[in-house]
């Protein structure tokens, strides 16, 4: 029986041919005349690689733009901390690289939960996207010929991820930074830095402003315009322990939520199998150790229980269990994220882990420094080793990294169409904060490429779409009940957490609150331990409310506050998060239903019942959210069990 | 372990004065900010304000955080952040001095915090290529050099983070306002733009109250990305060329 999409869910993907639809698209969109741009004005909300791409190539066109971020300058946005690359279908090494075979990676890496026509967009624009960062003057790295070199990555057959060594993220989000330097120099876009939206105001049902928290003083702010754009990023950090910066939240995208934008497949986690573990109760964020060690790195941890306290060093090989190479031994070290994290979480289960949390495994490069010796393994992994003794004191030429899975990337978020924008029409949402490209799991090198694409390429030409219709709007005023009113509830949020006057910091609350997002929606998830979470955050979120302790004032630069509201709202998604997961009940790409995986414990998809998106309308504080289906319909791909035995 | 921390304090109830704070039990393992994190949590179950400090991605690529640790920025390891510092390199019993990046031009918020907005405005000065989206060519069109591009890459490495600067008796931005002029200097993409680039930096930098370099390089020691001071020098050059025969402004 074919799923039904709600009549409310409009995806608008265009009509005809795959290859052609976004030609057309481009084609036939509406456009907006250069003097009536001047008298239109967007809101972006992030400096991040979306936020500083659409931004620059917004203002470029003569809109009037503003771009808010919490933080000091926009160049410190969380993009800035991608270090492996960028892929991109130029086919630059003749491999036979495609638009379609990158457009097919995506999907099939999604595990089939993304939607066609937005994800061959992506990999149509993707080569623009190096054309462009490369004239801005992103070094990249570069062959002895002095053309662009490429690495190859999870999930695919062909080199075609480009980076800047370690750090591309750095290296394009300054280039997008400057792009957007030069307009704010030019003037088309003023910048608001530590400036956090924490409201987004509608009137008669379109989107028309945001309530801005100025940090350095408290004042609120009113700010209209007749679109604005949400960049602000992942909400990884509600497992509290992430190797998301310390300041990523979901604070814009919970609030636009409540106000009415739909929430997609908030239960979509990536988690990433190679990272530093925690070392105890202070620790404050996890540091991911690239992939590519996997390469030459053997994972194991003792046979038995009682070796796990001993030096890694004194266990003969005899006691030792590589067991990826047992369990999986057609792709061994090599198998996908998913699978590599579960089968970690598994053997720490059984008692197996160590380190002194036993919380971790061994990935151990004895026997490739035995094989290609010491100068080949510093030369491949040197600066990560180094990174690794940072932070742990320990050198792994000597002894094996101890390494456990972390929360990496967020594939859900906020429900947009074709055209990027949410169902509350003049919403948008662009980069990690949209749910739209990567299905159930996300392909490495593929999260900066999205952001570039969405703000570069996409929304620049589909906004048009809607603001050619705004043209007559005129300056907007923020004196409207709309704009008091949202004023209004923000200031009753503030309050309301200062009346709580408890004893317990917002700190220890946001710690609890991980610690059931990562032991019951974490790597393996049941409906029994869902819906124990939900009562659990139901009930933490009670305690928060009536025992939470603010220091210093609402008035003042107060990061403790700007936290609190932070984790108000990751409470809140929290709970959407385990309805998700526990209504969908098949296992697919980062949602693994334990009830749900074949004899050999892999993944087992419900095609028939749940290949849709799913698309959550908030409904008022403790009312059940209530679900949407967008039908997800595959007219080119054909729908294939993902299988790596 | 046990620790002394002498912190900087400024804003709120303080005027601007060091306050001691003892932490009885610091393990090695934690970073510098998760140590502070500690400090915080016991203040606010003290019911006291928290020292206010910035950091971010604490994997030392952001460029927020920013503190000075016993006289020097980012503390005691070279090519280090603050945030990637450990307690495993402190001693028992030992008393460590925090302060905030001072410098005229990096006026403080509060405590720990300091405003480097002063950096967004010398980029936006002309620290950039003119290219608006769409208008550039196939990427391989423009080869590049690898050692050029690797050079270039050094320069561009930098963070923002301004420890330059608050290591710099004469508060001066010339390490950071070099690197960025190197970065694109150095490559075919910046060759139009050069000189009436090298020209605006400078002028903002001067305009925001930075000092004037005296070569006492500082800078390079202290800076978390090993920037070179030769990016300084190829500053020089660059400005004193673009005077002589710049025709714009
Ligand atoms: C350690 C790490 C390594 C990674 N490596 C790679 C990689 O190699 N390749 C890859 O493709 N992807 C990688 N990713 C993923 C990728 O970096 C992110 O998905 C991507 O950078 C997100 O970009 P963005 O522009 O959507 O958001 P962000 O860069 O997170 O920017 C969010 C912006 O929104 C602002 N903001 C948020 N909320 C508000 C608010 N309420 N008010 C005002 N401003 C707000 C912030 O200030 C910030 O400017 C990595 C992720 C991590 C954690
Ligand atoms: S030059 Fe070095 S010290 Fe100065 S801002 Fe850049 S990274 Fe920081
Ligand atoms: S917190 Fe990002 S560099 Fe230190």
């Amino acid at each position: 029986m074919a799923i039904n999409s709600d009549s409310n869910l409009n995806s608008k993907i265009p009509a005809g041919d795959m290859s052609e639809k976004w030609t057309n698209y481009k084609g036939s969109v509406p456009l907006v005349s250069p003097n009536n741009k001047r008298r239109i004005d967007i809101i972006i909300v992030g400096s991040g690689l979306a936020g500083a791409s659409a931004a620059a190539s917004l203002g470029e066109l003569g809109y009037n733009v503003k771009v808010f971020t919490f933080h000091d300058s926009p160049r410190r946005a969380h993009s800035i901390a991608a270090q492996g690359g960028i892929n991109a279908a130029k086919n630059y090494r003749n491999d036979g690289d495609s638009v379609y075979r990158l457009f097919y990676d995506t999907i099939k890496g999604g595990d089939y939960r993304a939607r066609e026509g937005n994800v061959h967009r992506l990999a149509e624009v993707s080569t623009s996207i190096i054309d462009q960062c490369v004239a801005q003057g992103v070094p990249f790295a570069r062959e002895y010929g002095g053309l662009l070199d490429n690495r190859s990555f999870g999930g695919t057959q062909v080199s075609r991820t480009f980076y800047a060594r370690g750090q591309t993220g750095q290296q394009l989000l300054i280039g997008a930074y400057q792009a957007l330097s030069r307009q704010i120099s030019l003037g088309t876009v003023k910048l608001y830095n530590r400036h956090e939206m924490l409201d987004v105001v509608t009137v008669d049902g379109q989107c028309r402003g945001i309530i801005a928290r100025n940090l350095l003083n408290g004042e609120l702010e009113r700010h209209s315009a007749h679109a604005v754009v949400l960049c602000t990023g992942g909400y990884g950090n509600v497992f509290y322990l992430s190797t998301n910066a310390m300041m990523c939240n979901v604070t814009a995208a919970w609030r636009a939520h409540r106000r009415g934008a739909y929430f997609a497949n908030p239960c979509y986690t990536q988690i990433h199998p190679t990272c530093i573990p925690v070392s105890g109760e202070y620790q404050s964020k996890l540091t991911l150790m690239s992939e590519s060690l996997r390469n030459d790195g053997r994972c194991w941890v003792p046979k038995n229980e009682a070796d796990c306290g001993k030096h890694p060093n004194d266990i003969p090989e005899q006691d030792r269990d590589y067991y990826l190479e047992r369990r999986y031994p057609a792709f061994g070290n090599l198998v996908p994220r998913d699978i590599a994290s579960r089968a970690a979480k598994q053997v720490c289960d059984e008692g197996r882990g160590v380190g002194s949390t036993r919380l971790a495994v061994y990935l151990d490069f004895a026997d490739a420094i035995k094989r290609d010796g010491q100068a080949a393994i510093s030369a491949r992994y040197g600066n990560l080793f180094e990174m690794y003794e940072k932070i742990t004191g320990e050198d792994p030429n000597k002894q094996p990294m101890r390494i456990y899975p972390a929360v990496h990337y967020t594939m859900g978020g906020l429900w947009v169409d074709y055209e990027l924008m949410t169902n509350i029409p003049g919403l948008y949402a662009c980069g990690e904060a949209n749910f739209s490209d990567h299905g159930a799991n996300r392909l490495g090198a593929s999260a900066l490429m999205q952001g570039l694409a969405d703000g570069y390429f996409v929304l620049p030409y589909t906004i048009g779409s809607y603001l050619s219709k705004e043209i007559r709007t005129g300056a907007i005023s923020t004196d409207s009940p709309e704009f008091e009113a949202a004023e209004k509830s923000v200031r009753d949020n503030i309050q309301r957490l200062y009346a709580a006057n408890g004893k317990q910091s917002v700190e220890s609350f946001h710690r609890r609150l991980g610690k059931i997002m990562w032991d019951k929606c974490g790597m393996g998830r049941t409906a029994e331990g869902l819906t124990q979470a939900i009562a659990e955050i139901q009930a933490l979120r009670e305690e928060f409310w009536s025992d939470v302790f603010l220091p210093g004032t609402a008035d003042e630069f107060n990061p403790e506050l700007e936290k609190a509201l932070r984790v108000a709202d990751f409470i809140e998604l929290g709970q959407l998060m385990c309805e998700d997961a526990l209504h969908r009940n098949e296992s697919c790409g980062g949602h693994f239903r334990e009830e749900y995986q074949t004899e050999d414990g892999e993944a087992d998809r419900d095609d028939e019942n749940f290949m849709y998106v799913a698309a959550w309308e908030w409904k008022g504080e403790n009312q059940k959210a209530e679900l949407h289906k967008e039908a997800l319909n595959y007219e080119v791909v054909k729908v294939q069990k993902r299988s790596y035995k | 372990m046990k620790l002394t921390l002498k912190i900087w304090r400024q804003g709120g109830k303080y005027k601007g004065e060091f306050v001691n704070y003892e932490l009885p039990d610091v393990n090695p393992d934690m970073s510098f900010l998760e140590m502070l994190d500690v400090l915080n949590e016991q203040l606010i179950s003290r019911r006291e304000d928290p020292v206010s400090f910035e950091h971010d991605c604490r994997e030392g690529i952001c460029g927020t955080c920013s503190m000075v640790i016993d006289g020097r920025p980012h503390g005691p390891m070279k090519g280090t952040t603050t945030c990637q510092v450990h307690m495993r390199h402190y001693n028992d019993g030992e008393t460590i001095v925090i302060e905030p990046f001072r410098a005229m031009a990096f006026p403080v918020v509060k405590d720990l915090v300091v405003d480097r907005s002063a950096f967004d405005r010398i980029i936006q000065s002309g620290g950039y290529v003119s290219v608006n989206t769409g208008q550039a060519q196939d990427a391989n069109a423009i080869p590049i050099e690898k050692t050029i591009a690797s050079e270039a890459f050094d320069a561009a490495t930098c963070i923002g983070c301004g420890a330059c600067v608050a290591a710099c008796p004469n508060a001066s931005a010339m390490l950071f306002t070099s690197a960025k002029v190197s970065h694109l200097a150095l490559l075919p993409q910046g060759q139009v733009e050069r000189k009436r680039r090298v020209l605006n930096m400078i002028a903002q930098m001067d305009k925001e109250g930075f000092g004037q370099c005296s070569n006492v390089k500082a800078c390079e020691a202290e800076c978390p990305k090993e920037i070179s001071v030769s990016n300084i020098a190829r500053l020089n050059r660059e400005y004193i060329s673009a005077s002589l025969t710049a025709d714009v402004k």
